[in-house]
């Protein structure tokens, strides 16, 4: 049984104010609970941070509170996200830095990053147009491959929620909606208040094949990718355009 | 936000990306912290990010933070004195702007520092 509701909003999706109303604000609002939950890093995206060199220098677009800065203390990440109250959050990883911007207009130089890290951010984009334009962007700041050696690229991780996880308390499977508002239920010393209160946030759940794709329209290459844990993700580059 | 990031900064306004005066975005009005024990020295790490550094940017930077004595040439290779590399390291990730502004060479905006954190969120009419 899916919990989750359908879309029901007086802004049309594939807009950004559909995301500032049934993304951004939400985020904002459930931000030190959502954060008290997120600790534990993935394992995949903890293995592919500490495969650089010392002294790389990468993004985490849509870091959230930053749980993934504190993987590898020999590299810089530039995490970012819309969520000014989770950047608050994030800022406390010293050693790092934090940044308030939009991962589709990222205040960042082209062509400089070694990786650039994405987890569970794209699938908040509400049309197809803005999530190949959101991969684009982050396509944008990698190091592009260079006469066909893969090794002179940066790497991006991109994970997204996957519409087949049957087995998890969502219960979702190929033949559920994918377009899905998911509630949060902010808990009572989280809210104002002190009740209980249920917000929720839109998604865009990934059929098997769709980020893939999705990478392709947007002009990168896919090295790797796979599913984990009620996710889909994919590790691409990008070739020097021209 | 600490000068190794100005570094990795520019104006995320799309039709400043092309324009070369996006970048480094100029420091305005910034009031400065030092935060030694949020980033340890350490050798290996500089050394590793110095040759990603755009050098003439940093001296830009550093030097519109009253910070002039950085050398014209990079400095590169194991034959760097230590004490050189530990100047380097105390302003890329030890110096930090604590309130300020970072405004762009091509449209004039000027983004927000506030307790450390920077914005870059755009207003409408710019996106």
């Amino acid at each position: 049984m899916s919990q989750s509701q359908s879309c029901l909003s007086s802004i049309p999706a594939g807009t950004a104010s559909y995301e500032t109303e049934h993304v951004h604000k939400v985020y904002e609002i459930i931000a030190p609970h959502f954060s008290a939950t997120r600790f534990k890093p993935w394992p995949i995206v903890e293995n592919f941070l500490k495969g650089f060199p010392a002294g790389s220098v990468g993004l985490d677009i849509g870091c959230g509170n930053g749980k993934y800065m504190a993987v590898n203390p020999n590299i810089f990440i530039f995490g970012s996200d819309r969520s000014q109250n989770l950047i608050g959050i994030a800022s406390k990883q010293r050693h790092h830095e934090a940044l308030v911007a939009d991962a589709l207009d990222l205040p960042h130089p082209c062509s400089r990053f070694d990786f650039a890290i994405s987890i569970a951010v794209i699938h908040h984009f509400s049309s197809q147009e803005r999530r190949v334009e959101a991969i684009k962007s982050i396509l944008s700041t990698l190091k592009p491959i260079t006469g066909n050696k893969s090794e002179t690229g940066g790497k991006a991780l991109i994970y997204v929620w996957a519409l087949e996880q049957k087995s998890s308390r969502r219960g979702w499977d190929e033949n559920s909606v994918q377009d899905v508002f998911v509630p949060w239920v902010m808990r009572k010393n989280f809210a104002a208040h002190q009740t209980e209160q249920t917000y929720q946030r839109y998604y865009h759940l990934y059929r098997q094949g769709e980020l893939d794709k999705d990478v392709s329209d947007a002009g990168g290459i896919v090295c790797e990718s796979g599913y984990e844990k009620d996710n889909w993700y994919a590790i691409v580059q990008t070739k020097v355009q021209g | 936000m600490k000068l190794l990031t100005a570094n990795f900064i520019s104006c995320p306004v799309r039709t400043c990306k092309t324009s070369p005066t996006s970048f480094p975005l100029h420091f305005k009005d910034c009031e400065l912290a030092c935060d030694p024990d949020g980033n340890p020295y350490s050798r290996e790490t500089l050394l590793g990010v110095l040759p990603r550094l755009e050098w003439d940017a940093l001296r830009t930077s550093a030097g519109e933070l009253g910070f002039t004595e950085l050398p014209v040439e990079k400095p590169e290779g194991e034959v760097v004195g230590e004490e050189v590399l530990r100047r380097i390291w105390e302003l890329l990730v030890q110096t930090h702007v604590v309130t300020g502004k970072m405004v762009c060479g091509n449209c004039a905006y000027e983004f927000g520092i506030q307790s450390g954190i920077a914005n870059f969120l755009l207003p409408g009419h710019l996106v």
